[in-house]
């Protein structure tokens, strides 16, 4: 239906407008839902009569002339690891299946300030653990664009739902490249921004110093528009950053890109890189140079040491914050124990699924007594070595690109044997993780089996606006 | 403390204090004692998923406070670490506290016992959260009460200088005793608000290397810290002088018994895993900062003892008593100000106000003024001893009269009779009146003095300057 397929901005001006009301707008997603997910598997709750009623309220709203945000009465769903008071938060996991919260996550309160129109939550890998949504304890999200696929991970449902117009728009979390990935295995846009311009709180902790809540929707100018309703800094978290909330304003974007310096390193576009991804940024390169952009290829040899500093320190701080689910005073407690310590490990073991339980071996290993020095503390060093590397290159450069992913999506089932292979997707996108600085994903062309492949335009902190203008103008450039 | 076979006891404590700021560490519940159980607890302090602790800026400031009272040094750059392990009176399965940038270090503290003083020194002060409560009932199991998790806690760790139980309970005395003056802390060893740790090995005298050690846990009394000092020297050298070694271990003291046990293998080995806690920054103080918490700490004990006995030549001893509570001080030092002899003061304030009024609520039955006000009529002989301590005894009985002391001696007659011609006319009455007594004086019975001094007293209800009725009593007898 083409309704669904308006992007967020379009969808605004025609309820501002009163050509369509919100109503109707939100029936069209639930029923597109209800036709769909049954092979698709986005959603895992959904939330009809709330939905419904919002997008009444926000109708009259509009009637009384008092609308409270361009995004008032558009439909959007929300990952399952953003807690909504009220409304089932599972993180795709049987620890917490029955997890009614008693409080929302500052990002969902503020989308819902808006008057969005909230329509359910959104399956991921357990626990944000994951690259293709399979870790989910309850079911598989099927990439729309070819159900044998995979939509990513571990945002599979945020990214799915929007690209099978689900959504207009979803909020998801990245802590590796749990968003851009599945963005770009979709074909649609994502954002993770710099760390601590939108608020954790109300976010399952999953490493708390890389996790972001991230912005997936249909376009750039979208995307933005969403940033605007959610950044800001929030007292409830103590590592959100002043002054940091971001003003759409259609000055951002532009015509052409004369003056924007951009480097391709090296060590993100060799033989790891496939060949059909590595074609479709060079594609993407001569279309920047033609807006204007100059392009140069550099080297950053730190970015080897990046995906192990992630996957070390994720794991330490997973196995910290996870130990909190212990079914005593919340989530899956075991029906079979004697004693505390069969309590904490009968519920731990029944309630975690396998990748789950890897990391938090694997993180309280790199964490022990013996162990630390050479493991956890190396990798922090590691880390600074990168965050030292990026601001030198930064100093000459106003963007750096990547393909998002080595390769566009693979199919279901194809890389659950050995866990590694699977961690190795994730290595042109941790460093914006390891050093907090913010990365967009726009799609970028198709490989040969016709899937959606992805660039990733990394800024500095704080630069989103660059990024935005970059994209928006790129994706314009190849939408003609 | 007696000393066994020529072996020294090295000691060092522990000291827990819980701080009296209003709310907790890192949410906003109360920290107040003594309500039912779980009505002091949030999301956030009981670990909820999603929940994120935000830094109490009170907390800090107590601490440093506390430091610099205790002649510690002030860390410019601090941060928190998480100290993890599984118990359940820890809902995040991790405390958050201070590993190795403690936020005062170096400092030290002054005791006396039998008049000798020595200083002990204190290696560190750092923040940490509380952990919740465990109540154990015979039909419902073990019951979590979480009101205490997250109430703001320093942890004061001494160098092992105490070599005595004297010595122990003298410095947790002192430290007590400076933590109330400082303000940071109520410190009821009854309700928590102070708890002590002891860690204690034997060495031969003169032995340079230390022995190993053990811990004793949460003793909450002067008389459990001694006892379980003596207890754990005495099993020590006995245990070594049988060949036995000493394992390093927490111990148990058992009330009951007075005696020390090893505690489960399990309790004792704890990798805890720290790591910088990522959902805090770190943070600085300045300089200026500092000085302006050292301006608000109010004159410590030491201070004010050397104070009184240096402005107003009060015994050692009396200034000791004095300090020993700091409403006894501050009501001292109000009364003391505008006082004629503040000497005097001192003196009936111990003997007669400390002994026999109600100072539970902390608060004199009689204002500092009207105190004031009584002493000064003793300097100016306007009343003797006698009467003083009738009229401090009508008010100690009727707090809240208005009336002052002054108007109070006048409508009672209560004045002292100076007058000599007044005072020999009673005097050469009592005498003509008792010739028994003046006979038995005559023939060499001195006490026959006093009992006619006895009656002259009787005589004026105590109001005769005894100074001036001695003289007359004598030059009248003298002449007999």
């Amino acid at each position: 239906m083409e309704l669904l397929s308006y992007s967020a901005i379009e969808l605004s001006h025609m309820l501002e407008n009163k050509i369509i009301s919100s109503v109707e707008l939100t029936t069209a997603f639930l029923e597109n839902i209800a036709k769909t997910d049954s092979s698709i598997g986005a959603f895992l709750t959904v939330c009809a009569e709330n939905a419904i009623e919002n997008a009444r309220l926000s109708d009259k709203r509009t009637a009384s002339g008092s609308r409270l945000h361009p995004l008032d009465g558009i439909p959007f769903a929300l990952k399952d690891n953003i807690c909504t008071k009220g409304i089932r938060t599972t993180c795709g996991s049987k620890m917490l299946e029955d997890f009614v919260p008693p409080y929302s996550a500052t990002a969902a309160v503020l989308v819902e300030k808006c008057g969005a129109v909230l329509l359910g939550k959104l399956n991921m890998d357990e626990f944000g653990m994951g690259s293709t949504t399979e870790h989910s304890a309850f079911k598989v999200t099927r990439n729309p664009l070819n159900e044998s696929y995979v939509p990513g991970g571990s945002s599979g449902g945020c990214s799915a739902s929007v690209a099978a117009h689900q959504a207009v728009f979803a909020l998801g979390s990245d802590t590796g490249g749990s968003v851009r990935q599945p963005a770009a295995f979709c074909g649609v846009t994502g954002l993770k921004p710099t760390y601590g311009r939108i608020s954790r709180y109300g976010l399952v902790a999953f490493a708390s110093s890389f996790d972001q809540i991230g912005v997936i929707s249909q376009s750039v100018r979208d995307n933005a528009i969403v940033f605007d309703a959610v950044s800001g800094k929030d007292p409830l978290d103590a590592t959100s950053i002043d002054n940091s909330k971001f003003n759409f304003s259609d000055e951002i974007f532009s015509d052409n890109l004369d003056g924007i310096r951009i480097a391709v390193p090296m060590e993100l576009f060799n033989d790891n890189i496939h060949y059909d991804v590595r074609n479709s940024i060079l594609n993407s390169i001569e279309t920047f140079k033609t807006l204007g952009a100059k392009v140069e290829f550099i080297s950053i040899p730190e970015i080897s040491h990046a995906l192990a500093a992630y996957y070390i320190i994720c794991s330490a701080e997973a196995s910290s914050n996870l130990a909190r689910f212990d079914g005593v005073r919340f989530g899956h407690r075991s029906e079979l124990f004697n004693g505390i310590d069969e309590l904490y490990e009968n519920s731990r073991s029944e309630g975690f699924g396998s990748e789950v339980k890897r990391r938090i071996l694997l993180g309280t290993y790199v964490l022990s007594e013996g162990f630390r020095d050479k493991f956890y503390s190396k990798a922090q060093l590691a880390r600074q070595a990168i965050i030292n590397a990026f601001l030198k290159a930064f100093s000459n450069y106003d963007v750096i690109l990547t393909p998002t992913t080595p390769t566009a999506a693979y199919k279901l089932g194809e890389k659950l044997t050995n866990p590694v292979e699977m961690y190795k997707g994730d290595v042109c996108t941790v460093c914006a993780n390891l050093t907090g600085f913010p990365a967009l994903s726009v799609p970028c062309g198709k490989n040969s089996s016709g899937l959606p492949i992805g660039l990733q335009l990394m800024g500095k902190a704080m630069d989103e606006q660059t990024l935005y203008r970059v994209g928006e103008c790129f994706e314009r450039a190849v939408t003609k | 403390m007696k000393l066994i076979n020529g072996y020294e006891a090295v000691i060092g404590l522990e000291v827990h204090v819980e701080l009296k700021t209003a709310t907790k560490i890192f949410c906003g519940c109360s920290t107040a004692f003594g309500a039912p159980p779980n009505t002091q607890c949030c999301p956030t302090c009981m670990g909820f998923p999603g929940t994120l602790p935000v830094l109490n800026k009170k907390v800090v400031e107590f601490a440093v406070k506390a430091g610099i009272a205790l002649n510690c040094k002030i860390a410019k750059n601090t941060k928190l670490d998480r100290k993890n392990y599984f118990y359940p009176d820890l809902p995040k399965a991790y405390q958050i506290s201070q590993f190795d940038l403690p936020l005062c270090f170096d400092g030290h503290l002054d005791i006396e016992v039998d008049g000798e003083t020595k200083a002990i020194g204190i290696t560190r002060i750092h923040i940490e959260e509380d952990a919740g409560k465990l109540i154990h009932d015979d039909t419902l199991g073990t019951l979590i009460d979480c009101n205490r998790c997250g109430v703001p806690l320093i942890e004061i760790v001494s160098e092992p200088d105490i070599s005595s139980f004297e010595q122990a309970v003298a410095y947790v005395k002192k430290l007590r005793s400076v933590m109330m003056y400082a303000g940071i802390s109520n410190c009821k060893m009854n309700e928590g608000a102070l708890r002590c740790d002891v860690n204690l090995s034997v060495r031969k005298l003169g032995d340079k290397t230390l022995g190993t050690r053990t811990e004793i846990k949460n003793l909450n009394s002067f008389n459990f810290i001694q006892k379980a000092i003596e207890h754990e020297y005495e099993r020590q050298i006995k245990a070594l002088e049988a060949g036995e070694t000493i394992i390093q271990e927490t111990r148990r003291f058992d009330e009951v018994s007075g005696k020390t046990f090893s505690m489960r293998q399990k309790e004792n080995f704890n990798d805890y895993r720290f790591f910088p806690e990522p959902d805090i920054p770190p943070f600085v103080l300045s300089e200026e900062d500092i000085e302006n918490l050292r301006l608000q700490i109010p004159t410590l004990p030491e201070q004010r003892k050397r104070n009184y006995v240096d402005a107003y030549g009060i015994t050692d001893y009396d200034a000791e008593m004095l300090t020993s509570e700091m409403f006894i001080s501050d009501y001292f030092e109000q009364a003391a100000k505008n006082c004629k002899s503040p000497k005097l003061l001192a003196n009936l304030l111990i003997t007669d106000l400390l002994k026999s009024a109600d100072l539970s609520s902390e608060t004199f039955p009689i204002s500092a003024d009207n105190f004031c006000s009584i002493i000064d009529m003793m300097s100016d002989s306007v009343i003797n001893s006698s009467t003083a301590k009738k009229v401090l005894k009508y008010y100690c009985e009727n707090p809240g009269t208005c009336e002052n002391p002054s108007d109070y001696v006048r409508s009672n007659n209560l004045g002292q009779i100076n007058n000599k011609d007044e005072l020999y006319e009673i005097i050469a009455h009592i005498i003509d009146n008792s010739p028994k007594v003046v006979n038995d004086f005559k023939s060499g019975k001195n006490a026959a003095a006093k009992s006619l001094m006895g009656m002259v007293m009787g005589k004026t209800q105590g109001r005769a300057n005894p100074v001036l009725a001695e003289e007359i009593l004598n030059s009248i007898l003298q002449n007999i």
